[in-house]
């Protein structure tokens, strides 16, 4: 601990030029240091940054360390275009430069294990760091054995899930770019609960557009357990206007769900059926991220139950659970609701700190999906504390008007949602 | 609770009015990144809200391409714009379905906050 400590003196120091206010504080006396609060966050997404980022900004006077594997992050949203061949990886990968400079000390390593007696937190490399408060913020893991034929060396080269984005999502993209015209692309998708409801829509969607412009012969088969999925009438719509009959979808009443595949044959099975793909996407069903459940944050339905608006852990005391990892239904597991929920938890732990009530709940989740490039379609909701509970606000929210009325609209809303939000947490 | 609340709001609004200084001097100034890092944000019910817009209205409302700024708004403009939507008075895309979200009280307190900003 105590080299963590001069660290975050060193940080101190390094921001005098740039935060007098912070400065003035960190410098004062040992005992003040000593005095001060500190949250550790594990994860750098639009959970955990924004949660380090909003803990910083509600009270400059914590010390926020955030904790991630990587120096950067890539994020799941705007993967689909990189997919799609419509942005870079570059574009949709951001530093915590940012977050630095705002006085988060950012810690690369992986973590292996959270004390939560003892309020630690260690790194495989042996460094520990202890939290009055901890957010964990880890997104999600797999359940690689539920797919007969599958697993993570398989995800690594035959059958990429890309359902975490970075090397997967380049992996996929090379794929589609080595299929010949008249291929088959098959898309495995997930059962309820995953991450990012209509993703799966979406990435077929872009799919499609860079078939239509390179490929025009080939075709795209949705396998899914789901018998109905998110935006369905929005997406079947858009498909057909902008697609024809190119995407084809089999739900789970006609067996839609993939058990198996042979990654050396290039099929998968559904329903007793084998299908023939020449890029097969697999996203395996998911749970809460690994770290989590090394944690013991987690119940026996693999994600991580929270207190409404706190997303204190119901398990463990001081540590907070936002994200994908968290059990945060009605909402659904997206980076935008990760960013709303991380933002109330940040208040609430500041307020904690001050021994004050927080703020009240509210929460927002707008989901934009590009079925084109100048096609896009939307679903929001608003949520508040009801009788203790999280709840959709009745009367607001919904989905995009049918007729694809707003839909040229809306694509250039999904581009500047997405500047806005990563500016929101790796930006300013 | 609402008293302690409003409370706790009288009791940050120096701060606040820091941070709002802070970020006009960067807008008079260009962009300097050192001080767009710092200052401090409210804790109310206005900027818990408000951090939610900032979702798609970006860091303290600054608005993004065809997203508009709400920073420095007059409360009036973004009250009323608000109320319009929710009654659907005036029609947006997505803000319909989001304004039907608040309550007028509500209203109000995020359209402060952004003219704060």
């Amino acid at each position: 601990m105590s080299l963590s400590r001069r660290g975050f003196l060193k940080l101190s120091a390094a921001m005098a030029g740039a935060g007098a206010m912070s400065a003035t504080t960190g410098c004062q006396t040992t005992g003040m240091m000593a005095g001060r609060k500190r949250v550790v966050v594990i994860g750098g997404g639009f959970g955990g940054a924004t949660a380090a980022k909003y803990v910083k900004l509600f009270d400059p006077n914590v010390d926020v360390t955030m904790i991630d594997g990587k120096a950067s992050h890539t994020t799941c949203p705007f993967s689909n275009l990189v997919i799609g061949g419509l942005k870079d990886i570059d574009e949709i990968t951001h530093d915590f430069t940012a977050l630095e400079k705002r006085g988060v000390n950012v810690v690369k390593g992986w973590v292996t294990g959270v004390d939560a007696a003892a309020r630690t937190v260690t790194l495989k490399d042996g460094r520990r760091f202890e939290y009055d408060r901890l957010v964990v913020s880890p997104g999600i893991d797999f359940h690689y054995d539920a797919i007969e034929g599958y697993n993570e060396q398989v995800a690594n080269s035959a059958m990429p899930h890309a359902w975490q984005a970075g090397e997967q999502t380049l992996l996929l993209r090379e794929k589609l770019e080595a299929m010949p015209d008249g291929g088959t692309f098959i898309l495995a998708a997930p059962p309820n609960p995953f991450r990012c409801p209509p993703g799966p829509y979406e990435r077929v969607s872009l799919i499609a557009n860079y078939f239509q412009k390179h490929k025009p012969n080939s075709k795209i088969l949705v396998l899914d357990p789901k018998t109905k999925f998110s935006k369905e009438p929005l997406f079947r719509e858009g498909w057909t206007a902008n697609y024809g009959n190119m995407i084809e979808w089999i739900g789970g009443d006609f067996g839609g769900g993939v058990t198996k595949v042979d990654p050396d044959a290039m099929t998968v099975t559904a329903g007793g059926t084998e299908y023939k793909g020449d890029v097969i996407n697999v996203i395996p069903p998911q749970k809460a991220g690994w770290i989590a459940h090394q944690a013991g944050l987690t119940d026996d339905s693999g994600w991580c139950p929270i207190n409404t608006g706190t997303y204190e852990s119901t398990i463990h005391p001081r540590v907070h659970v936002v994200g994908d990892a968290c059990i945060g239904s009605p909402m659904p597991k997206s980076g935008f609701a990760a960013n709303s929920q991380a933002k109330n938890c940040a208040a609430a732990i500041v307020a904690m700190f001050h021994n004050e009530n927080p703020p009240e709940p509210s929460w927002v989740n707008t989901c934009y999906s590009l079925v084109a490039p100048d096609y896009g379609i939307s679903v929001a909701a608003v949520y508040r504390v009801e009788d203790g509970k999280t709840v959709s606000v009745k009367g607001a929210g919904g989905v995009s008007p049918k007729g694809g009325v707003n839909a040229k609209k809306e694509a250039g809303y999904a581009r500047d949602w997405y500047a806005s939000i990563v500016e929101d947490i790796w930006g300013s | 609770m609402s008293q302690n609340r409003e409370a706790a709001i009288s009791r940050r609004l120096p701060t606040a009015s820091l941070a709002a200084i802070g970020l006009s001097l960067m807008l008079v100034t260009g962009t300097s990144q050192a001080d767009s890092h710092t200052g401090k944000m409210e804790l109310s019910n206005g900027s818990i809200i408000g951090a939610t817009c900032m979702g798609c209205h970006g860091f303290k409302g600054m608005g993004s391409g065809s997203i508009p700024r709400l920073a420095g708004l007059p409360k009036e403009v973004t009250a009323g714009k608000l109320m319009a939507y929710k009654s659907d008075a005036l029609e947006g895309t997505v803000m319909n379905r989001i304004a039907k979200g608040y309550t007028d009280e509500e209203i109000q307190a995020v359209s402060e906050f952004f003219a704060n900003q």
